[in-house]
């Protein structure tokens, strides 16, 4: 058996990882458009932008990777899938054929249109990208965040706790909304905005300006920002330029069955942030961008290379180290969701909130308070009820 | 196989345990990962990698047997 694996990120290594480990003897063969294999990436916005003697680590060692046996093609960019053949083609002119196909080339960073990615001007994704905006912290750097999700919020607190100024620009009114909701979005803006982050909500970038390097950032309101750093964390589209006439639906990312199989072609997969699949304990197609969920991909795409049909139904995790405290969600804060503190409160050093909607128990978030939050995790890995978890914290409904 | 966790790494994150309930069990009082399956049973071994693999901190060493032939 052939197996093909396009993405040498977090959700290609563990799906040839698990290929192997469940005793797989294909040929696998691994692609990746960069020159080495991406490192791991939570620590390039945590540990390693604050600490200067921590390096990034790769997702494969050199001896991993040795001993999987693969052959690994670096440097070259799968340019077009012929699901009919059973064939991915690389910018050099080869063709590979397949048996099994791993799409894993996951997501790049956005871009904002009028931003001019000066010198001092940079998305933080690779291990390039954080060692220039640690050392640039390191130099005193006035920061300038923008995009206030957790990518920005991350750098911006470890700047105000290298004593440096920062400043967020969102053109939403909270923080880091996406991921928390309005309700809880707000209370993470009051607890930066109290760390001494200068916080500019509802208004978005119009320029960044500089002559060799990046000196300020002009506001869509007209306000002027001096900076010698600027972080565009905007989020990331999924990389599936590369499948166009593929005949695959990328709408948002390649769009799978339960069991990660993309929909309209047999042998094909997908795994990690450029994967949009149907959960089975939700009512739509989701895609997620973290860690935990591409390194989970992996073993349920090799079962199912393996004949074993397995689907993907966990509840995501995502944390975020900020404020000095580690922040946790399991499951997906809604929009409308309500929200319940069950432990300490919005304005406490530690707490735990429930979300829910339509009696049903959405999400568990905590800020510094694991073992408080173990309970209401447990009754959300069971699909416990919006009740359920209102009934363990004894407050009324 | 054994499963060991370093405790000065684990930063009680609790994904082993939500991938392997039956080999992680977490400290109530600071969330850190105990191992109650030592050895792993050979139907667990899966959940225990998984577990070792979806650590964020790598805190979590899996321990094959070796045979010497």
């Amino acid at each position: 058996m052939r197996v093909l694996v396009v993405g040498a990120s977090l959700a290609g290594a563990r799906t040839v990882q698990a290929l192997r480990r469940e005793g797989s003897d294909a040929r696998i063969t691994l692609v990746d458009a960069g020159d080495a294999v991406a490192c791991d990436r939570p620590p390039l916005s945590k540990k390693f932008l604050a600490d200067p003697a921590v390096s990034a680590v790769p997702v494969l060692t050199p001896e991993e990777l040795d001993a999987l046996d693969v052959d690994l093609v670096l440097g070259r960019r799968a340019t077009v899938l012929d699901t009919g053949a059973r064939e991915v083609a690389l910018d050099d002119g080869r063709r590979l054929a397949y048996d099994a196909l791993v799409i894993a080339t996951g997501s790049a960073p956005r871009t904002v249109p009028g931003i001019a990615m000066l010198p001092g001007v940079t998305t933080l994704r690779t291990a390039a990208d954080a060692a220039l905006i640690r050392a640039a912290l390191v130099d005193g750097a006035r920061v300038v965040v923008v995009g206030g999700g957790f990518v920005g919020a991350e750098v911006a607190w470890t700047a105000r706790s290298h004593g440096r100024t920062a400043t967020i620009v969102e053109p939403l009114p909270h923080l880091m909304a996406r991921g928390l909701g309005p309700t809880l979005g707000e209370a993470f803006t009051r607890r930066h905005a109290a760390a001494g982050t200068d916080l500019r909500l509802g208004v978005g970038v119009a320029a960044v300006s500089g002559t060799s390097r990046v000196e300020s950032v002009t506001l869509t309101d007209g306000t002027v920002l001096p900076a010698d750093l600027v972080v565009v964390g905007v989020g990331t589209v999924p990389q599936t330029g590369w499948l166009a006439g593929s005949g695959l639906d990328v709408t948002d990312g390649v769009l799978c069955d339960a069991r990660l199989a993309a929909v309209g072609a047999s042998g094909v997969y997908a795994a990690g942030d450029v994967a949009r699949w149907t959960h089975p304990r939700l009512d739509a197609p989701i895609r997620v961008e973290h860690w935990t969920n591409a390194v989970e991909h992996g073993p349920v795409v090799a079962a199912n290379i393996n004949g074993r049909p397995t689907v993907y139904d966990a509840q995501p995790y995502v944390w975020s180290d900020q404020l000095g405290g580690r922040l946790q969600i399991f499951g997906r804060v809604g929009a409308d969701d309500e929200v319940r503190y069950v432990f300490g409160g919005p304005d406490e050093p530690r707490f735990v909130a429930v979300t829910g909607n339509g009696g049903r128990l959405n999400a568990v978030v905590g800020f510094a308070a694991v073992p408080k939050l173990l309970p209401y995790r447990k009754l959300l890995v069971e699909g416990a009820s919006w009740q359920a978890a209102l009934d363990l914290a004894g407050v009324a409904a | 196989m054994r499963a060991h966790v370093d405790l000065d790494v684990c930063q009680g994150h609790g994904v082993c345990h939500m991938s392997a309930p039956q080999v992680f069990e977490l400290d109530e009082e600071d969330g850190h990962s105990i191992v109650i399956a030592d050895p792993v049973p050979a139907s667990l071994e899966a959940d225990a990698q998984l577990g070792a693999d979806s650590c964020p901190e790598r805190a979590i060493m899996i321990e094959r047997a070796v045979t010497v032939e």
